[in-house]
């Protein structure tokens, strides 16, 4: 397997209680990996351990290596900016910056002056906004406050902004969660195009979604890694136990 | 069905002619109170009111303008304000990232509305206890401190709600773009904030400019406009004050004339800050 993300030894502390014990995985490149498991079995601690939001939270500590193409990120030199530039997040409720539709699109470009002119900013800006399936809606009101957009709308709007400071690595913490059935639908539609270019890293909280995303599946119970390897094998022929009782629905 | 006049329906009308009974005494002094400004000062109301200073016998019926009750006010209500900013916006910070709900927390928000609710002839006469410990006369300087001493806890307060009021989701979401601390203050915590602090800000120069009790024994009153800020200066409760005291009917509508402008100028300051705040709330994260 060619993986993008190596997790080595990882255990995750929130003060004394441990929310991650020994966890070792790899990720694949330029797929959708899937983190599924009971509620506060880890699941968005494990993915904040991937852009370094853990250490937001007061009293959280981590021991054990998270390597992006072989680089620990929590080596001491790391710029922890260029890892959040790298590592896109998707939120679980989206929330836009207090700007037009059009700046928080060109908000990421302009900190990390990705750009050289306005022209460059402008063509940029409608190319993310199309990658994220949202260009069409939004075209004629580009200065309108991002806030006058439906919730489902600035989810995409979320995602363009995401995709425009480059990144490799896309998170998402249920990142459908807090929106409609059609609106979930058109993200996991943009999600599912975009992973020929971008390693996705989504998790969710049902397996029916689970199973339209995932190339890749890691199951997770109390704070440990029971299962992981691809969508197929892991959904039709689990090895542990465990995962065939949540697969079986007994959560 | 019927509607039967029971007890509760019985309780809520008397409550809703209880409001409304509220509301129009309220409403019908505020009009009053206007009627009775435009009505008196409209008349009285001339260039030469706003454009020149007082001349000889000006309060005596003869010529001349407020101009520099005018001018003093705008001097003092600005400069409280710009100290009273100094030290507000960094208390409220202070507030919101060490003390946050803590005890003391509470305590020094607690202290805040009390200073809030000190009559303001007490900074007066407290300011004017200190100039005279330091050998100062009434000037520009201390009418100044002591509107900013008025308004520091006004604007702190505001300005603590508008930093309370500020999600936690903002700054991750920027986190998350990979922005610095620096540009998350400068690019975006700003622009969430600018319209709650320019409310604040004008909210206090509101209530700087409208007093006259703290300015009487700092800023004392002068004729001239104020050349430096160690001269005394006028302002415009105090020209509305010395001119209804005349026993001339001239001079006493000027007395109106002159609260007409500082209505105006007060008004004009609210109705500009909910236009401001309107204009840069329309990007404010809920
Ligand atoms: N901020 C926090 N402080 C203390 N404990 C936390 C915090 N966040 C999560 N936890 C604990 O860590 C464990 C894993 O939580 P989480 O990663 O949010 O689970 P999931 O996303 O799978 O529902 C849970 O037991 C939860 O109680
Ligand atoms: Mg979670």
């Amino acid at each position: 397997m060619d993986a993008h993300i190596q997790i080595k030894n990882l255990n995750a502390y929130y003060d004394d209680i441990q929310a991650l014990k020994d966890v070792n995985i790899e990720l694949p490149r330029k797929q959708i990996t899937v983190i599924m498991g009971p509620s506060g079995c880890g699941k968005t601690t494990l993915l904040k351990t991937f852009n370094r939001f853990l250490e937001l939270t007061d009293k959280t500590s981590i021991t054990g290596e998270v390597l992006i193409d072989g680089q620990n990120i929590y080596e001491r030199d790391i710029d922890v900016t260029e890892v959040r530039k790298r590592v896109g997040l998707l939120a679980q409720r989206p929330f836009p910056l207090p700007m037009s539709i059009y700046e928080n699109v060109a908000y990421g470009m302009h900190i990390h002056r990705m750009k050289n002119n306005r022209n460059e900013y402008r063509k940029a800006v409608r190319h993310y906004l199309e990658v994220a399936g949202l260009y069409d809606e939004v075209k004629t009101r580009l200065t309108n406050p991002a806030t006058s957009l439906s919730i489902g709308q600035q989810q995409r709007l979320c995602l363009a902004r995401g995709l425009a400071v480059e990144p490799e690595i896309i998170l998402g913490d249920e990142p459908t969660s807090a929106l409609d059935p059609v609106s979930s639908q058109h993200i996991e539609g943009r999600l599912l195009g975009l992973k020929e270019q971008y390693t996705i890293v989504i998790v969710t909280h049902t397996l029916r979604q689970a199973k339209r995303l995932a190339d890749y599946v890691i199951y997770m119970y109390m704070g440990e890694v029971v299962e992981s390897g691809p969508a197929k094998e892991v959904f039709n022929n689990p090895k542990q136990e465990r995962t065939r009782a949540y697969l079986e629905g007994q959560f | 069905m019927k509607k039967h006049w029971h007890r509760r329906h019985i309780i809520e009308a008397f409550v809703k002619a209880v409001m409304i009974f509220s509301f129009i005494i309220v409403a019908g002094s505020l009009g009053l109170i206007l009627w009775t400004v435009i009505s008196r000062g409209l008349p009285a109301l001339t260039w030469s009111m706003v454009s020149q200073t007082p001349k000889g016998g000006f309060y005596l019926g003869k010529e001349g303008g407020i101009l520099n009750a005018i001018i003093g006010s705008l001097y003092l209500a600005g400069g409280g304000t710009l100290i009273a900013l100094l030290f507000s916006l960094p208390i409220a910070l202070y507030l919101e990232t060490y003390l946050g709900d803590s005890r003391r927390g509470q305590y020094v928000r607690l202290a805040l509305d009390i200073l809030w609710g000190i009559p303001s002839i007490v900074y007066g006469a407290f300011g004017f206890i200190v100039m005279l410990a330091f050998g100062l006369r009434a000037s520009l300087l201390g009418g100044i401190i002591a509107l900013a001493l008025i308004e520091l806890p006004i604007m702190t307060r505001a300005m603590d709600e508008v930093i309370r009021r500020m999600p936690a989701d903002l700054e991750q979401a920027a986190l998350a773009l990979g922005s610095t601390r620096l540009e998350i203050a400068t690019r975006v915590v700003t622009r969430q904030m600018l319209p709650g602090i320019v409310t604040a800000i004008l909210l206090a120069f509101g209530r700087g400019i409208g007093d006259a009790a703290a300015v009487l024994f700092t800023a004392g009153y002068t004729d001239r406009i104020p050349a430096s800020i160690l001269q005394p200066a006028a302002s415009l409760p105090l020209a509305v004050f010395f001119q209804l005291g005349m026993p001339y009917p001239e001079v006493q509508k000027r007395a109106y004339a002159s609260a007409l402008i500082l209505t105006i100028i007060v008004l004009a300051i609210s109705l500009g800050s909910r236009w401001i705040a309107g204009r840069l709330s329309k990007y404010v994260m809920k």
